[in-house]
């Protein structure tokens, strides 16, 4: 652990959000293929302009943010699924993406741990950075970002083992030393889950309730001391009472992790969240052509009680979505 | 609410026609006929073998090596090297399927060319007849580069590879009917993609590669030709020794007996037959069993 701490640090630096001569990198990553390239001409890849200036929409004045992410695009083959998003993600607060399905909001929450990397076909594009280093460098190992940053996935996916060895995976795989049963014991209790499971530790986790499966994937993540939370439509699958518990639950972690939690439902954004991005689908000429598109984005409050874009103002007060 | 035009419900929701009550029952006639067939020729088949097998089994039957004379002749030593056999087969096809189907399912880049030729060879290799591998075992085993001679070593090698398309096949089956959801989990939680397989997605799918496991090698010890050709002997009057050991085996046994003009060896043949099917059923319970009990609700 210790070494990659260094080898993060030393690396700090190499991009400065700070600065103003800073450009995104416009180059694709990988080389493009011809053929597969977007069949959206370049003037279309940006939304139009909003009626009101950019910084009224995109109020993204953080100091310190954990995540930065500058003309960020994913592309699955030859379909984009999020086209130019720029944000900044505070530290050690909630951000909720919201807007309807299709509109990218899981595939930019990939990649801040990475997740895409899985998906042979995902292309990305653009800046993201993690305090202030850029996630996609060539000094970045996929395996040493998820191990700082948590997930928490829409339905909940315990392992097939007890609820003991689930939480003590990940700790085991990064070879964390101490007490297993402390560092078990301690992440249960982050997520207010040990005084219903202390005395069935050695239970298979698939006997417990979809609930308190989805705490013991977050018990899961924490067990690691991830410096960040990103959760996935994590009550989606949950009745309301789990739902309720589950919120409560971010309320207490953001004491000492960042979230960044995606979701469909707006009730629950308010609620929990400190600041909101609103994402659009484009529905292009095509069926295959959806393209998602960040166009609001800042503190909660204003987000529901004075959205600067009519389409965000639409979505919130339910006209559509 | 009824109105005095409207048909009476009983009409309406009462009995189908004659003719199509007729059709249905002609249909699953039919179909439980042409189920009986195959059920019916099994049967005649057991009984057979067991009217000619069952007089003939005995402790001194199990016990007794091949002999001249029927009522001395045994299948220890056909026993005996059928289990050798089980054993070299399970020690091969363990290690490469499992290997083989982790590096197909998960590492193997279906976009290369040579990743999918080995994908369709192994598929074409599983429906390759047993005699083809024989061929090959006694070219380059018995004889050729291994030189093995005809030992259980090359037998058990030749059987291995008769079934181990089989074995790849149904391990990459199982190791895909574990969700990725879990693999998912695995990885971010920072585990490496070794981690994840190893920790996670292979212990999830060991009932399911067993299973295959078992049920090859089932098939494994059933098979015959591949031995007649890399020349197992059909006589053996002792127990092997060791892999470099000269053997026998159940079904060598059988076909060597059932080619004896002595109508008494033939009955020794059917009694072979049962021993075997015996060892074959309790194979197959064991796999059945085993996939039932683990089976995974994900």
């Amino acid at each position: 652990m210790a070494d990659d701490e260094q080898r993060i640090g030393a690396i700090v630096g190499e991009v400065s959000d700070a600065d103003p001569a800073f450009n995104p990198r416009s180059e694709p990553r990988l080389p493009a293929i011809p053929g597969q390239v977007p069949s959206v001409a370049a003037g279309q890849l940006h939304a139009p302009v909003p009626a009101v200036g950019h910084h009224d929409v995109i109020d993204d004045a953080i100091e310190n943010p954990v995540f930065v992410t500058k003309g960020l695009s994913v592309s699955y083959g030859s379909s984009p699924a999020i086209v130019d998003v720029s944000l900044r993600v505070p530290e050690k607060q909630i951000t909720a993406l919201i807007g309807p399905s299709g509109c990218g909001k899981s595939t930019i929450i990939r990649c801040f741990n990475r997740m895409n990397d899985l998906i042979p076909a995902a292309r990305v594009e653009g800046l993201v950075s993690y305090h202030g280093v850029d996630l996609y460098g060539d000094q970045i190992d996929s395996v040493q970002v998820r191990k700082r940053i948590g997930m928490v996935f829409q339905k909940p996916n315990p392992f097939p083992k007890s609820i003991y060895d689930n939480v003590a995976f990940g700790p085991k795989v990064l070879g964390m030393k101490g007490s297993m049963d402390q560092i078990v014991e301690q992440a249960l209790r982050r997520a207010s889950l040990w005084d219903e499971v202390k005395d069935r530790l050695k239970d298979n986790a698939f006997g417990m309730s979809g609930g308190q499966q989805q705490r013991l994937c977050i018990a899961r993540a924490l067990a690691t001391n991830p410096d960040v939370l990103l959760m996935d439509e994590p009550c989606s699958a949950l009745d309301p009472i789990s739902t309720g518990r589950i919120e409560d639950l971010m309320h207490e972690l953001k004491e000492t992790v960042s979230i960044v939690i995606v979701t469909h439902n707006m009730q629950q954004a308010a609620r929990v969240s400190d600041r909101t991005a609103f994402f659009i689908v484009d529905m292009g000429s095509s069926d295959e052509a959806r393209i998602g598109r960040l166009v609001e984005y800042g503190p909660t409050d204003r987000i529901f009680t004075n959205p600067h874009d009519t389409r965000t103002e639409e979505y919130v007060s339910g006209k559509f979505g | 609410m009824t109105t005095a035009q409207a048909k009476p419900v009983i009409e309406v929701l009462g009995v189908p026609p004659a003719g199509q009550r007729l059709r249905d029952s002609l249909f699953v006639l039919i179909l439980v006929a042409l189920t009986s067939v195959a059920l019916i020729v099994l049967a005649v088949l057991l009984i057979d073998t067991g009217i000619d097998g069952i007089p003939q089994l005995s402790w001194s039957f199990l016990t007794s090596f091949p002999s001249a004379f029927p009522e001395k002749a045994g299948i220890e030593s056909a026993i005996t090297g059928t289990l050798w056999l089980m054993a070299v087969v399970s020690f091969v096809i363990v290690p490469l399927g499992v290997a083989s189907a982790i590096y197909l399912e998960e590492y193997a880049d279906r976009n290369r060319w040579w990743n999918r030729l080995i994908e369709v060879n192994i598929q074409n290799l599983a429906a390759v007849p047993s005699i083809v591998y024989g061929i090959l075992g006694l070219a380059y085993i018995v004889r050729g580069p291994l030189s093995l001679g005809r030992t259980v070593l090359a037998g058990g090698l030749t059987l291995a590879l008769v079934v181990l398309p089989v074995v790849i096949i149904t391990g990459r089956e199982a190791l895909r009917a574990v969700p990725p959801s879990i693999k998912e989990g695995a990885l971010a939680l920072g585990a490496t993609r070794w981690q994840a397989i190893w920790r996670q997605t292979l212990p999830g799918s060991i009932p399911g590669i067993a299973t295959g496991v078992i049920l090859s090698i089932s098939r494994a010890i059933g098979e015959t030709a591949p031995l007649i050709l890399v020349g197992a002997a059909t006589f053996v009057a002792f127990n092997p020794t060791g892999l470099d050991s000269p053997f026998t085996a159940l079904p060598l046994q059988i076909f060597s007996w059932v080619s004896q003009p002595n109508d008494q060896f033939r009955m020794l043949a059917a009694a072979a037959i049962i021993v075997l099917l015996v060892i074959l059923i309790i194979l197959n319970a064991a796999a059945i069993r085993l996939r039932n009990r683990y089976q995974q609700r994900w």
